[in-house]
Parts: C-alpha cells; sequence; structure tokens
C-alpha cells in the first residue's frame, strides 16, 4: 500500500454464504489520506458490502483490503474488531444511537473497545462538549437520553461519535437521507468543517449526486465493484 | 459501561423487565415461603417436647403416640390402666412419671388432666419451663391452668368459670361441675397454648355421674359428696417419663413395651419425630418441587421474552459492532442484563417474603399454631437465590448466541 493511502482495495470478492448468490467484486479501489469520497449508487448496488469489508464485519473470500496500513484479511475477526473500533468511525443512515443511553454514552463508546482511541481523545468529557459544541449541539442534551432528540440532532450526535479519538477513515452510509434538504446542507458542512479538523479521511455513500460538489471525488459504484446475482 | 447500558437497555423496556422481574420474585417468594414454613413447621413440632425420655401409651404406632400425646392431634386408640402405671412409675429405672389423661374438650380446645408435676416435668424448645403469666397452679380439685391462646381467644382471666364438654365436639357438658381457672400460661408456641389443664382427679370428678357417652339418670350427686370421694383415675391416656440414667432407657423401653398385663407402647419422643418426618417428606419433596419448578418456569418465561425482544434489537447490536464491539461483548450485555433482571428478582422476592411474613406470621399463628420466625435466609436458601441467578446466566445464552449468530450475520448493518 503506497505511503498516503488510507484504503486500498485489490482484486477483493466476496460471496453471501447460503443459498442467496449475491458477489461482490472490486478489482481496485483506492483513497489517499484526508480525501473525501463520494460513492454514488441505488440500494441493492452493494455499497453496505462494500462498507461491510471495509469495515471488517464481513472478510473477503480473496484479494487484500488494506485500511490505515493493516491488511484486514490477515486479523483474526476479533483483531479485525478492535482495528475497527481504533480506526474507524461509522455514521449510519438512520437510528444510529442506543436510545436509552444518554448522548455524552452515545459519544463515547466507540472508546471503550478501544484503548488507543481512548487515549487519542485526551480528557473524555471535555471532547463529548467540544464536539457537541462543534456540531451546534446544545450543552444541555449532553445529559438527556438520545431517544429524546431530533432525527437532525441525532445524526450530529453520530458524527460527533465517529469523529471522537480521531479515527483515520469514517464511513458513512446514507447519514443525510433522514434530513430534509435545508438540514441536509448544513449538516455536511458541519461533518466536512470537523473532517478537517480531525484530519480524517470521509467515505460516503449515498443515491443522491447532488450532495457531490463538496467532495474531493465522486464515484459510481458500478465502476468500483461488479456485483453478480446468481438465480438459485 | 457495559453494565450500564444493560440497565439502560432494561429501564427502556421497564413493562416487560418489570413483569419479568416480579414473576421471578414471586417464584422466589413462594420457594422461600415453602421452606420457612417447612423448616418453621419442622422446628415448631420438635421444639414442642424436649427432656422427656419416653412416651408410654396404649400399643398403637409411635408416630399416632406422639401425635395424640404431645400434639393433641388425632385420639388415642386404647387406654392405659392405672395399675400399668403405677407398675410402670416403681420401675427403679424411672427418674419421674407425669400421667396425662384426654378425651374432654373446653370449646375447640382439648382438656388434659395431669399431675401439677407436668409444670416441673415438661419442658419445651430445648429445656425451657412452663412459666405462668398470671396466677398459679391447680390446687382446688375444680381448678384449671389454661394456655395462653385459650385465655385470649376466649378473652379468660383468672377466676372465670369454664365449663368442660365431654368427648370432643360434643353438646354434652359437664355443666354441673364447672372449673374455675387459677392461672393462665405464658405464650409457648406449642400445643400448651390451645390446652386447658387440670388435675387428674378433676377429670374423674366431672365423670362421676357419667358412663360411656352420656349423663346417668337421676339425680347429680353433690359436689360435697364428690369431694370425699375416692378420686383415683381407673386409666390415663398416656405418660411421659424420664429415667434416671440414660444407660437404663432402652432396657425400660423393652420392659414397657414387652409389658405381660397390657399391650404397651413406649416410645422415644426424637425417634417418632423422625418416623413423622419420614411420612412427611413426600410431602415436603413434592412441595419443594412444585416451587422449584414455578422457579424454572418463571426463568424460562425471562428467556422467552429476551428471544422475542431479539429481532426487534437487532439495530442495538449492530450500532454496538460498528463501534467495534466483538460478538463477545453482545453476548456479554445479555448475559448481564439477565443476571441484573433476576438479582431484581430475587431481591423482590426477598422483600415479598419478608412483608408477607410480617403480615401473615399473627394470621398462622392463630390459626395453626405455627410461629414462624422472621429470621435471615439460611445458606440452603442463600445456595437457591444464587441458583437462580446462575440458572437465568444460563438461560440467558440462548437467546445470547443466537444474538451472536445475528451480529456476526448482520455485521453492522441492519436494514429495519
Amino acid at each position: 500500500m503506497p505511503e498516503g493511502q488510507i484504503l486500498c482495495m485489490t482484486d477483493v470478492a466476496f460471496r453471501w454464504p447460503g443459498k442467496s448468490s449475491f458477489a461482490l467484486k472490486v478489482p481496485g479501489f483506492a483513497m489517499s489520506r484526508r480525501e473525501s469520497v463520494m460513492i454514488v449508487g441505488d440500494s441493492g448496488s452493494g455499497k453496505s458490502t462494500l462498507l461491510s469489508l471495509i469495515c471488517g464485519t464481513l472478510r473477503a473470500d480473496s484479494g487484500t483490503i488494506e485500511v490505515a496500513g493493516a491488511e484486514l484479511g490477515a486479523l483474526s475477526a476479533a483483531g479485525r474488531d478492535r482495528f475497527r473500533a481504533d480506526r474507524i468511525g461509522v455514521i449510519f443512515q438512520q437510528f444510529n444511537l442506543l436510545p436509552y443511553a444518554s448522548v455524552r454514552d452515545n459519544i463515547v463508546l466507540p472508546l471503550m473497545f478501544s484503548a488507543n482511541r481512548r487515549k487519542r481523545a485526551g480528557d473524555m468529557e471535555a471532547e463529548v462538549l467540544r464536539l457537541c459544541r462543534a456540531m451546534g449541539l446544545d450543552d444541555a442534551i449532553v445529559a438527556s437520553p438520545a431517544g429524546q432528540l431530533s432525527v437532525g440532532q441525532q445524526q450530529r450526535v453520530a458524527v460527533a461519535r465517529a469523529l471522537i479519538g480521531q479515527p483515520d477513515l469514517v464511513v458513512a452510509d446514507e447519514p443525510t437521507s433522514a434530513l430534509d434538504q435545508k438540514a441536509q446542507a448544513g449538516f455536511l458542512d458541519l461533518l466536512f468543517a470537523q473532517m478537517h479538523a480531525a484530519g480524517s479521511s470521509l467515505l460516503l455513500v449515498s443515491h443522491d449526486e447532488r450532495l457531490g460538489r463538496q467532495f474531493d471525488r465522486v464515484e459510481r459504484i458500478e465502476s468500483i465493484a461488479r456485483t453478480e446475482r446468481i438465480a438459485a | 459501561m457495559i453494565l450500564r447500558l444493560a440497565l439502560g437497555s432494561l429501564l427502556a423496556r421497564s413493562l416487560t423487565v418489570g413483569l419479568t422481574v416480579m414473576s421471578i420474585a414471586v417464584s422466589v417468594a413462594l420457594f422461600l415461603a415453602v421452606e420457612k414454613v417447612r423448616t418453621g413447621a419442622k422446628a415448631s413440632f420438635a421444639d414442642t417436647i424436649s427432656d422427656t425420655d419416653l412416651i408410654v401409651g396404649a400399643r398403637s404406632g409411635s408416630v399416632q403416640l406422639l401425635l395424640y400425646s404431645v400434639f393433641r392431634i388425632g385420639t388415642p386408640t386404647n387406654n392405659v390402666t392405672w395399675e400399668s402405671y403405677q407398675d410402670i412409675a416403681r420401675q427403679p429405672s424411672v427418674d419421674w412419671i407425669v400421667p396425662i389423661s384426654l378425651g374432654d374438650s373446653h370449646h375447640q380446645f382439648r382438656v388434659m388432666g395431669t399431675t401439677t408435676e407436668f409444670f416441673e416435668r415438661y419442658k419445651y424448645r430445648g429445656g425451657r419451663t412452663l412459666e405462668f403469666a398470671s396466677g398459679a397452679r391447680m390446687d382446688d380439685l375444680f381448678d384449671a391452668v389454661i394456655g395462653a391462646d385459650v385465655a385470649r381467644t376466649l378473652d379468660y382471666d383468672i377466676g372465670q368459670s369454664i365449663v368442660v364438654s365431654h368427648g370432643i365436639a360434643s353438646f354434652s357438658d359437664h355443666d354441673d361441675t364447672p372449673f374455675r381457672v387459677s392461672g393462665i400460661l405464658e405464650k409457648t408456641g406449642t400445643p400448651v397454648d390451645r390446652t386447658v389443664i387440670v388435675s387428674l382427679e378433676g377429670i374423674e370428678a366431672i365423670h362421676v355421674d357419667w358412663q360411656g357417652g352420656g349423663r346417668r339418670p337421676g339425680a347429680a350427686t353433690p359436689e360435697s359428696v364428690i369431694r370425699e370421694m375416692d378420686l383415683e383415675p381407673a386409666a390415663i391416656t398416656a405418660a411421659l417419663l424420664g429415667v434416671s440414667s440414660r444407660l437404663q432407657l432402652f432396657g425400660l423401653q423393652r420392659w414397657i413395651n414387652t409389658y405381660p398385663e397390657e399391650p404397651l407402647l413406649a416410645v422415644l419422643p426424637g425417634l417418632a419425630l423422625q418416623e413423622l418426618w419420614q411420612i412427611t417428606g413426600i410431602a415436603e419433596i413434592a412441595l419443594v418441587g412444585v416451587s422449584a419448578m414455578v422457579i424454572v418456569a418463571s426463568i424460562l418465561g425471562m428467556m422467552a421474552v429476551t428471544l422475542a425482544s431479539l429481532s426487534e434489537r437487532r439495530r442495538e447490536m449492530a450500532i454496538l459492532r460498528a463501534m467495534g464491539a466483538r460478538p463477545g461483548t453482545i453476548v456479554g450485555l445479555l448475559l448481564s442484563e439477565a443476571v441484573l433482571t433476576a438479582a431484581c428478582g430475587v431481591i423482590a422476592g426477598l422483600a415479598l417474603l419478608y412483608s408477607g411474613l410480617a403480615v401473615a406470621r399473627p394470621i398462622i399463628d392463630s390459626a395453626f399454631g405455627l410461629w414462624l420466625p422472621i429470621s435471615w435466609p439460611s445458606e440452603r436458601e442463600f445456595l437457591v437465590m444464587l441458583a437462580v441467578v446462575a440458572g437465568a446466566a444460563v438461560a440467558s445464552l440462548v437467546p445470547a448466541l443466537r444474538a451472536y449468530r445475528f451480529s456476526l450475520a448482520d455485521g453492522m448493518m441492519v436494514k429495519t
């Protein structure tokens, strides 16, 4: 993996086990450090499988996936989990948070699974407050249960959680699709500002091409990954 | 943190979790209550008689003899003649002997004829003697000493005149020869509390004009005449005795059991109790078994509720996985939830038991004469409570392993 790259996938092949024969092939895809890349694709195009492979919750059948200098295939399942806690921040489309836990507990959640990330975060409580303020969230909500927040607030808390402890790579799966048009722009502005501040790279998948203006690079899923469906 | 998450997750599902806690609490309380009643009943039986070496009565079963002579349960099949009684009393190995004559009643309480030596010789709860709350032993022919429950239930005081009924639950009263309450005993927690004690001669006196089950026709014998009569009884129901040396106990027992003049039976109270436990043992096992099954059912219920909640919690698992939680962490989360739930259930069950005991204790006492002690759970009960928590942990492994498989398959993506 060349210096300055955060992600490098070569000749990756993956097939879901079982009857639903859905296979994904990624001949080659790479991202530089601090780069922001958007992948455009419709649902069912293999986006989620691709992200799961990068995050290490799925293991490629062949080929190599290198993230932040580590070859995921060489790591054990537990090793990949630890690696993910260490290096990757994840933002989902919706329902990102544990509704019963406080905003603070949700944000520090990734730190529970990685000592390195905990160290990078420094003073945990101060960092939670700093990120919340940076994401335009009121100090008062830090202690309240995440389930009481609006969808827009929840997504911003999810960004704060993804960014705490400065992960090398932030992976976002349709993070704006639950937001209205106006909120989307504001959300992306905040996300980018904090990405740059943290020095992380951003890989975002969405079906909405209009979001692409702020990204360094926009790719269509078809140009990265080839999917196969074999009738069972 | 995992614990805090588990707690938060439980609180978020407080209705279902609350009901699960309740069902565990009720089952634990039931089990412990059965234990309390079982051990309480045994202890109270064992406490009823102490320092008596042999109980002598007409030949029947040893349990039967123990039950009617000491516990006033059931009726004697036959009497012991006064001659046999005196024969036994004359044995050199006999240190003391107290006769007992049963058969009459006063309201729902049994009347027992005996000698004043009974108050010295009868011991309960490891050697305690009977104490008078007020008044004194019977002095006159028609004096009676009543137990604490008799005094309380019938609201009797010293000097109260009482009429003894012939037999048990009969309508013929010895109303021509009333007794006078001369003493009231302190509460003992034994059948003595529910007994009216009179002298042996008193029992004879009220039967002067009686034959079999009814009054002999003709004028009643005046009290003054009765007082002049020789009131030595013809027969007694049973006798409690103590030996001068423990070494002679079995020799004496053998002598009584092979007494040629009359078929007699002498039993060691402790051994007869053991025999009784063997009989009640089956019922005890059944009770303990049923209440244990109730606990198992409540744990199975918890397992079912957890399993049912899993599909709606797949999102939660996916979030934890995305944050870097291992599948093992998710198993740990479910496990600690189960342990927390069960522990809450056990604590709530204890609270339920003790508050229930506090309320029900006087009722049980007056209804069954069983005074249940409010004491710390025994070692055995602690083990049961631990087993409930451990059982819940084991039972939660089923949903936990399912969650493990879910989280391996779903990874961090769940489409909902």
